[in-house]
């Protein structure tokens, strides 16, 4: 299954008051789109939107993928959540697709992720007696055996410290290489880090930011990088 | 073990004032009696009273069972259907503007003075809690399990029943501590308005002949009766709570 590019054209409104201006967005095929911006502009929408999940704006445009297939059924998503369901237990919550689907559980495939990400002495505990970064192991788990090409995250480190977020993040480009990953977050350093191409949505319009030279994940301390973060950040707090 | 404590020192004080109240103010024995009278009474009568707690008793069990799942039962339908729910709804939101007290007498007519017109009470008066209890908890699921499910292509009738239904478990606990609580009204009503058994009965019937005594017997049964159930639900509540939440 190869991922396709997923293209994004349109303009969304809520009682004829702009969520957001016609914008253009490309999110090439098989690479990380991260897309910027401050809260309150529209971010979450456009993901919602990709993912086929109600929004309560009117949005007129147009969502491709660029095999012309549907999108909605062949997307993964991660929210800023874990949205681990409290009564099933790990691996309960890392098969709940199949469950929702009435589909039979690869207990292989499953037991594979849970030994690559770690999470083999908690599979059968509960969310409640995980930490958050384990918790958010399990969410990860949970998206990769849905086994999709196209892969949305909703600010999927927000709520880590600074020590597990960079953990994840590379743990996250690691396992996600060969889907079209589009990713929403508010974090310059994240975008520097993880993005193929970078985005930055704002009330004036969506503008494309060239990422740094060199494959994604970045050091975090590489010149160019962190060039790129500075870049980043001026640009959040003077629209251009 | 602080609260077996608490609860014994509670029951003693008011035994004290009850005995209090009877030196001081010398009231006849068939306005106040004593405490010891009255269980002087519970056992002078206990072959009786354990007869009619046991009618009473399966009255609410059975009413108590019967409601919480014709309760439960309501709510996943409005749940899953906005058609049940548009037309549904009003009309249960109009009927808890009757007093359900005033049917009493309207179902003993119709199921006669056997257990049924208790039962049907007793159901009454809990089937609404735990409906709308449970249904404000299924419609209140967290918004981030629906989306996550709706992505992995759920219909919704799984969603229903993988998401909704367990996430709103605590909240059917709720209702079903209040019901707990009621259906041992519903069915002393019931037994008030027409029966030939029951504690509601037996108050009414030592009450007719000045036995005052036993009638704070049959009461101080029904309260036993009552705390029980609610610490068995209680119990049973907590546990699915933990489970689910």
């Amino acid at each position: 299954m190869t991922a396709p590019s997923i293209s994004f054209s349109g303009a969304a409104s809520v009682d004829g008051q702009g969520v957001f201006a016609p914008l253009d967005l490309l999110c090439p095929a098989g690479k990380w789109t991260c897309l910027l911006g401050p809260s309150g502009v529209g971010k979450t929408t456009i993901l919602r939107l990709i993912a086929g999940l109600p929004t309560g704006v009117s949005f007129r445009g147009m969502i491709n993928a660029s095999d012309h297939q549907v999108i909605a059924n062949r997307v993964a998503y991660m929210a800023q959540t874990d949205l681990l369901l409290p009564w099933r237990d790990v691996f309960a919550n890392i098969t709940l697709g199949s469950a929702l689907r009435g589909e039979r559980v690869d207990q292989a495939r499953a037991d594979q992720l849970i030994d690559r990400l770690g999470l083999g002495p908690h599979r059968h505990k509960r969310p409640a007696q995980l930490s958050g970064g384990q918790r958010q192991r399990v969410a990860l788990a949970r998206t990769l055996m849905e086994d999709r090409p196209i892969v949305l995250l909703d600010e999927p480190f927000s709520a880590l410290d600074a020590r597990l977020r960079a953990e994840l993040q590379e743990l996250f480009a690691a396992e996600l290489q060969d889907a079209t990953v589009l990713m929403v977050t508010h974090d310059p350093a994240e975008a520097a880090r993880l993005g193929d191409a970078i985005w930055v949505l704002h009330e004036t319009g969506l503008h494309s930011v060239a990422p740094p030279d060199g494959p994604a994940i970045r050091p975090i301390d590489g010149a160019e990088t962190l060039s790129t973060q500075a870049r980043l950040l001026q640009m959040l707090r003077e629209p251009a | 073990m602080a609260t077996i404590l608490r609860t014994c020192a509670a029951t003693l004080l008011i035994l004290l004032i009850w005995q209090g109240i009877i030196w001081a103010t010398d009231l006849p024995k068939f306005l106040l009696p004593s405490p010891v009278q009255v269980i002087t009474a519970l056992w002078a009568n206990k072959e009786s009273v354990a007869w009619h707690s046991m009618v009473t008793g399966s009255e609410v069990v059975i009413g108590l069972v019967l409601g919480a799942a014709l309760g439960a039962i309501t709510a996943i339908q409005l749940a899953a259907s906005p058609m049940a729910r548009y037309f549904v709804k009003p009309i249960l939101v109009l009927t808890q503007a009757l007093p359900v007290f005033a049917l009493a007498p309207i179902l003993t007519l119709w199921l006669g003075y056997g257990l049924w017109s208790k039962i049907v009470m007793a159901v009454l008066i809990i089937y609404f809690p735990v409906a709308s209890a449970f249904f404000d908890g299924l419609m209140r699921t967290q918004p981030g399990w629906m989306d996550l499910g709706r992505v992995m292509g759920a219909r919704p009738h799984k969603l229903l029943w993988r998401i909704r239904i367990p996430a709103a478990i605590p909240a059917l606990g709720s209702g079903l501590r209040l019901a707990a609580v009621y259906a041992p009204i519903g069915a002393v009503i019931g037994e008030w308005v027409g029966a030939s058994q029951g504690l509601g009965y037996l108050m009414l019937l030592a009450n007719g002949r000045v036995k005052t005594d036993l009638m704070f017997a049959a009461l101080l049964v029904l309260a036993v009766l009552t705390l029980v159930l609610h610490r068995g639900v209680g119990v049973l509540v907590d546990r699915l709570q933990a489970r689910y939440s």
